[in-house]
């Protein structure tokens, strides 16, 4: 029983069928029972007033969203070497959670930065190096949108996501170089002691388990669907001939 | 793959070869700038490296196209992958002729340019090396990006908006360069910053873009 024989669709579906339900229900527990906790068992910052519980929204979304391209290089690299078919289409089902992450980390980001910094927006290296990230996975979903032919489509849009990932991480310290920036230090990190408030870091963990809990019902069910539309494909084209 | 250089170099000075079109239009951006801003010399030397490099990256964006989009409808990136020389090398070479062909008149030009945006001091120089150092780069990426969409009927708007982001790198570190320089600060680090950009591109780009083409010619 290998890892691996989950490449093998009617396994993969099978057992992300069985698993979504549960996934689905653990990811909106967590979510909203972190978010009650942060937004309301948390006081308000003393500084930044309750402008703070934008924490809750923003750091767990910009987490998933740097995460789920670091899941589709994996993915694309598996697609690469191994040729599953699953593995290419989870990368192609992860794009869009990616991107909707990016959005909405950009967005709070904003809202958070108006009443902080005075200003929507800033051409700080974190922020910038967002909306880059922004561009890569834009680039990478339009060309999976442009090939027609799946196999060609995976191959191409692999190899962008790979020469992406580096010029992603080039863009990122270019950035650094460019500006000073105004964003804070890392909230979190697992080599540093220091963190935000304990008030403040439980229920983010929490809220931050649910979006990566959230992200991977997302991304199975995104796989499902598109192994099915293939299959339904499959099924047309074998009906017209 | 010198010949091959030959040939194509060959082609682009030649009739409907497109070799002056990038020039002809980056310098109409240089015209346009002050347009839109105004004809405040001062503040136009500001923004004068911000400018070129962008222009510079625009005129690049325009002939990427071009790289294999004639071959491939001809055949004759079938003749080429078939042949004995190795298609990173076609790659290498494809991208050498459009630094050339674009790149270097660039480079060669950017001085009478830098004078239109009010440029006058002897800084420009720090321009020039930036351009230098940073144009092969924007070569070889457009020339992984115009191998990405080789297959495709209408693969130029695509073809941009892969390559833009895979430009920011460069053009920061270009536009940083020549900023400081002009400025009269050191420019050591983003120069060799922009440097190494420049020969990561060339090292590991030809790969990426042959694998790309295998995945296209197939």
């Amino acid at each position: 029983m290998s890892f691996w024989e989950y490449a093998n669709p009617v396994k993969f579906l099978k057992l992300s069928g069985a698993l979504l339900p549960y996934l689905s229900i653990l990811a909106a527990i967590t979510i909203i029972a972190g978010i009650i906790w942060g937004f309301f068992f948390t006081p308000d910052d003393y500084k930044q007033g309750a402008t703070v519980k934008i924490l809750y929204v923003h750091v767990p979304s910009a987490f998933v969203a740097i995460n789920a391209w670091f899941m589709m290089l994996v993915a694309s690299i598996i697609w690469l070497v191994r040729r599953h078919h699953v593995s290419a289409l989870a990368a192609k089902a992860a794009a869009p959670i990616g991107i909707a992450m990016t959005i909405i980390g950009l967005v709070t980001g904003a809202l958070w930065g108006q009443p902080m910094w005075g200003t929507w927006w800033e051409w700080d290296p974190k922020l910038t190096s967002f909306l880059i990230l922004f561009l890569f996975y834009l680039g990478y979903i339009i060309l999976w949108a442009a090939v027609e032919d799946p196999d060609t489509a995976a191959d191409l849009t692999s190899v962008l996501c790979i020469v992406g990932s580096v010029f992603a991480v080039l863009s990122r310290y270019a950035t650094n170089f460019w500006n000073q920036g105004l964003h804070q230090d890392a909230s979190l990190s697992i080599d540093k002691e220091e963190h935000v408030a304990d008030v403040f870091y439980y229920p983010l963990i929490v809220v931050m388990a649910g979006f990566v809990l959230l992200f991977v019902a997302l991304v199975l069910l995104n796989t499902r669907s598109e192994i099915m539309k293939r299959r339904a494909g499959a099924i047309m084209a074998r009906s017209r001939i | 793959m010198i010949a091959l250089i030959i040939r194509d170099l060959r082609i682009s000075v030649r009739a409907g070869g497109g070799f002056g079109l990038s020039l002809a239009f980056f310098f109409i951006i240089v015209i346009f700038f002050p347009f839109a801003i105004g004809p405040d010399l001062d503040l136009l030397s500001k923004v004068a490296p911000g400018t070129l490099w962008v222009g510079a990256l625009l005129a690049c964006l325009l002939s990427l196209e071009r790289i294999f989009a004639l071959d491939f409808e001809d055949g004759t990136l079938d003749l080429l992958a078939t042949s004995s020389l190795p298609l990173e090398s076609v790659v290498i070479s494809k991208a050498l002729v459009h630094w050339l062909t674009t790149g270097l008149p660039l480079v060669l030009l950017t001085p009478f340019f830098g004078i239109l945006l009010g440029l006058q001091n002897s800084n420009i120089i720090f321009l020039i090396i930036s351009l230098i150092f940073g144009t092969p780069a924007l070569s070889i990426i457009g020339t992984f990006g115009a191998a990405l969409t080789a297959g495709m009927k209408r693969g130029g708007l695509l073809l941009s908006i892969l390559v833009l982001p895979l430009y920011i790198p460069t053009l920061i570190f270009g536009a940083e360069a020549a900023r400081r320089g002009i400025q009269g600060f050191e420019t050591q680090n983003s120069m060799l910053l922009l440097l190494g950009v420049s020969l990561l591109s060339w090292a590991i780009l030809p790969f990426a873009a042959a694998s790309v083409l295998r995945i296209n010619l197939r």
